[in-house]
């Protein structure tokens, strides 16, 4: 497809996630409150996207994941919380 | 798909679906025992066929433990032990889905132990691979335990749940490639179709997840539209939606689908 066609089917949707992303900012900062590894890890994927030109996808997806080869001792938790806690203190 | 109501059967037949592929999986809680998993394996391969048979839907299935309860390595040895039992039962196409959740040693070993099985049954597999942050190094370890292994050709086995940093991994090894369709997390139907057009459509299947969260029965017919708005036509459209997933499963000679639908 063209760029313009593509462009027809997608830019409003993707004009209203960026500014639900902007909003989101916005909000978080607003609210007072600790540190947190996931806050960090969304900026640090947001700079991988605005970094990767065609590979925007993957980037922000490499950027959000553990980055450690080894398996982990013992499974404490089944759940995922879409960022590597190991990024707040390393 | 024993976490949903007849509706959703009455749904996928009505848009076309021509047979529904169920793993075994995560119940949402942990099973208390290997016998838990013996009633479940009945339920997959006697009582789900028949209610899906009701609405004309060919109902297949794939057994084993899942990773979210392979911490506890006795019981998934114990339940191990249970499925070769299962394994000759008409509707049932191979093991899965077996894979890793939380990356754990663990989770590796009872891995390792149904590669095993898979190979010496001469199953087909299916992988899941986990969840957000644990997914690039999750799907890097099967892939390294299935090399290890080297009994299972990558032809027979499907990598499941793929997004834009691992389907390259997958498809570089000539594995099978499913990108799971879900509402809110994993893959929208305009990223997998963004996959499709990258990498080719040779090895990439798209699947939904009719589990216990949000998730939508119909997402692949949804994702057929998807690639029509895409300018692709009906042949490609039908190659990927229906000719992959069968010439897929077709490895498994119980996977026949009725004269209307194939
Ligand atoms: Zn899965």
């Amino acid at each position: 497809m063209q760029r313009r066609q593509l462009l027809d089917l997608y830019y409003l949707e993707a004009r209203s996630k960026l500014l639900d992303l902007a909003a989101f900012l916005d909000r978080v900062e607003r609210a007072p409150g600790e540190a947190d590894f996931r806050w960090d890890a969304f900026h640090a994927a947001l700079a991988r996207m605005q970094a990767s030109p065609g590979g925007r996808a993957a980037g922000v997806l490499d950027a959000l994941s553990d980055p450690t080869t080894e398996p982990i001792p013992v499974a404490t938790t089944k759940a995922a919380c879409g960022a590597w806690p190991g990024n707040a203190v390393s | 798909m024993v976490s949903r109501t007849t509706d959703d059967y009455r749904a996928m037949v009505v848009a076309g679906c021509a047979a529904v592929c169920e793993p075994a999986f995560w119940a949402g809680f942990d099973r208390s025992s290997a016998a838990g998993f013996y009633d479940y394996f009945g339920q997959l391969t006697e009582h789900e066929p028949r209610r899906a048979a009701k609405f004309g839907l060919p109902h297949f299935c794939w057994l084993c433990i899942n990773p979210k309860e392979a911490e506890d390595v006795q019981l998934a040895q114990e339940v191990i032990a249970l499925i070769p039992q299962f394994l000759s039962r008409p509707n049932v196409l191979g093991i899965g889905e077996i894979g890793l959740n939380k990356n754990s040693r663990n989770e590796l070993k009872v891995l390792e132990l149904q590669v095993d099985l898979a190979a010496r049954q001469d199953q087909l597999v299916l992988v899941h691979t986990p969840h957000l942050e644990d997914k690039l190094k999750g799907t890097r370890l099967i892939l390294d335990v299935l090399r290890a292994d080297g009994r299972i050709p990558p032809g027979r086995c499907l990598i499941d749940h793929v997004e834009e940093h691992t389907v390259k991994l997958v498809l570089d090894r000539g594995f099978w490639g499913g990108m799971t369709l879900y509402p809110e997390s994993k893959c929208t139907a305009a990223r997998a179709v963004d996959m499709i057009e990258q990498y080719g459509g040779e090895r990439l299947w798209m699947n939904s997840a009719c589990d216990w969260g949000v998730s939508v029965p119909l997402a692949v017919p949804y994702a057929a539209q998807e690639l029509r708005r895409r300018g692709h036509d009906a042949g490609m459209i039908d190659r990927l939606i229906y000719g992959n997933p069968k010439r897929f499963l077709s490895q498994c000679a119980k996977f026949r689908l009725p004269e209307a639908a194939s």
